[in-house]
């Protein structure tokens, strides 16, 4: 797959002595959504500062579509769109106004149909002549939104999109993201909340203290750190794991009414048909079973626990 | 060059003034106004000539000028420093622009805007001065150059200030009593000799005397060191500024 955007040895020391980044190399590719999931202070948003301009690199390299970000920063900039984390407008400018503002400001000619088409998409165009203050602060992340896609970009960067944004909304905007991409955006999204990346990302990557600990298809990532659990409900409730269980990776659950067998899917054997012949041999009778996989937000806690 | 980006800067910042006509235009040629009814037309008439020119008419080019430096700044700082304040900044930062593309928009519409105070003001005066203008290409050139010049001073102290007090702290601490004291309302040759050679370290002093003489075609210092002195002041800004945008100062972290 081509790239879209190349980071490498990317690294950032501020002032105070901090280090947000330390050498992260990571590609992104064309048309893809990417989740960059962390703590907060991880440096999810200097990583993207650095890529849009907003923070001074101290060294590595980047590079959108071939352009340097620094040396080529108006062929790199001009394919760039991005959606801030802070709710921040001019109060008095009218929705309509700001949008158009972004536009010239990105280089465009002005081109009230593309404007009006964003607009209608975000289903901001009833509010167009609205002052931004009177707008909520749902309707302000629209506004932000459509200012970053007011030039047309090819990349957009969403820096925690649904922060504070209700349920309804939260939905509209993963179909305006699906949308994007099916147009060929690539979309590079940073969240808090895992399950937006669960169902929207195509890859993601975890960053932890500045470092980039984990990139991976969001499939694969599932698979590979993903843990199933078998879990039998018990007849008779066991006070203990009888002996001639206790070669099975075993626990007790619900006051000895539930019996959960950890497995990894990847193994040549699960062990599943051996525990229940073994079940069947104790004497272990149960009325339901069911399986389950954890989740990406239990791979994330498991990842960022780890790099402590 | 990146003209669609300077036009929507500029497009932006002349739509504020538009929609602060009230505050931005009307009450500084009010308060001009005043000066010209107050001391050009009733206190004037009882005050000499000074150097063959009447008194009220001799107050205007220092007037228009005061009007002109603290008006350049004060546009100029607001532009830059409310964009900041208010983290709108961050879609200037991140444009495909130039840093002289973005001094171009802000400092190209705080000059404008003090342009139109400049001569809103000189009109209103010849309504009650005899007005005449001996240079009228100099004041011309005095009136966009000191309009620029201090815009840029103007969008300095923007990115500088880190709070609304030090937005005000120039303007009128600075240059308010430096116009004041720099022959806006006398000739320093009336001042003691001493006085005289202090008023000279007085930037404002040339700008005014420039000015002036553009009008009445009599100055205090030289008309070649007023406009040396304007292109110095010039200069110095836009280093300052190419400085500011080198380093990311208050704008990158």
């Amino acid at each position: 797959m081509e790239p879209i955007i190349s980071i490498s040895n990317l690294s950032k020391i501020y002032a105070s002595g901090f280090q947000a980044l330390k050498n992260i190399n990571l590609e992104i590719y064309k048309g893809e959504i990417f989740a960059l999931l962390g703590p907060n202070g991880a440096g999810k948003t200097t990583l993207i500062g650095i890529i849009c301009g907003l923070v001074n690199r101290t060294a590595g390299e980047v590079k959108v579509a071939g352009h340097d970000i620094v040396k080529d920063y108006r062929a790199a900039r001009s394919l760039i769109g991005l959606v801030p984390q802070e709710l921040t407008t001019d109060a008095f400018e009218t929705v309509w106004d700001t949008v158009s503002f972004s536009r010239g400001l990105f280089g465009k000619p002005p081109n009230p149909a593309y404007i009006e088409k964003v607009l209608r998409s975000l289903s901001l165009w009833e509010k167009k002549d609205n002052r931004l203050m009177t707008l909520s602060g749902g309707m302000k992340r629209r506004v932000l939104i459509a200012k970053a896609l007011s030039h047309e970009p090819r990349v957009l960067f969403l820096d925690e999109p649904t922060a504070g944004v209700d349920v309804e909304l939260r939905k509209d905007l993963w179909e305006v993201v699906r949308g994007l991409r099916q147009d060929g955006v690539t979309i590079i999204l940073t969240t808090h909340y895992i399950e937006e990346a669960e169902e929207m990302a195509d890859r993601i990557g975890v960053i932890n203290k500045g470092e980039l600990i984990i990139v991976e298809d969001k499939a694969t990532l599932m698979r590979r750190l993903g843990k199933k659990q078998l879990i039998l409900e018990l007849h008779e409730p066991l006070a203990s794991i009888p002996e001639s269980l206790a070669q099975h990776r075993l626990t007790l659950a619900a006051d000895g009414h539930e019996l959960i067998f950890t497995y990894d899917t990847q193994a040549q054997r699960t062990g599943i048909t051996a525990l229940l012949r073994d079940l069947a041999e104790a004497g272990i009778r149960f009325r339901d079973l069911r399986t389950t996989q954890s989740s990406l937000e239990e791979i994330f806690v498991d990842l960022v626990r780890q790099g402590r | 060059m990146n003209l669609h980006a300077v036009r929507a800067i500029y497009v932006f910042e002349m739509s504020r003034t538009r929609r602060t006509l009230l505050q931005s235009i009307v009450s500084p040629v009010l308060t001009t106004s005043l000066y010209f009814i107050v001391f050009g037309a009733a206190i004037g008439q009882r005050i000499p000539e000074i150097g063959g020119v009447s008194y009220g008419a001799f107050i205007v080019p220092g007037l228009t000028m005061l009007l002109l430096l603290t008006q350049s700044v004060m546009n100029a700082s607001f532009g830059i420093y409310f964009p900041r304040f208010t983290g709108t900044i961050y879609e200037v930062l991140s444009a495909p622009i130039s840093s002289m593309e973005i001094v171009l928009g802000y400092v190209g519409a705080a000059a404008t805007k003090s342009i139109i105070l400049g001569i809103a003001v000189l009109v209103t005066a010849s309504f009650f001065v005899p007005l005449q203008i001996a240079h009228p290409f100099w004041m011309v050139s005095f009136l966009l150059l000191t309009a620029i010049t201090f815009s840029l001073l103007g969008f300095i102290i923007g990115i500088w200030a880190d709070g609304f007090e030090k937005l005000q702290f120039v303007p009128m601490l600075i240059i308010t009593p430096l116009t004041f004291l720099g022959g806006t309302f006398y000739s320093i040759d009336v001042l003691p000799p001493f006085w005289q050679a202090v008023s000279l370290f007085n930037p404002i002093v040339y700008l005014v005397s420039g000015f002036r003489w553009s009008f009445h075609g009599v100055a205090d210092v030289n008309v070649g060191i007023s406009l040396g002195m304007t292109m110095v002041f010039l200069v110095a800004c836009l280093i300052a500024i190419w400085r500011i945008f080198a380093t990311g100062y208050r704008l990158k972290n």
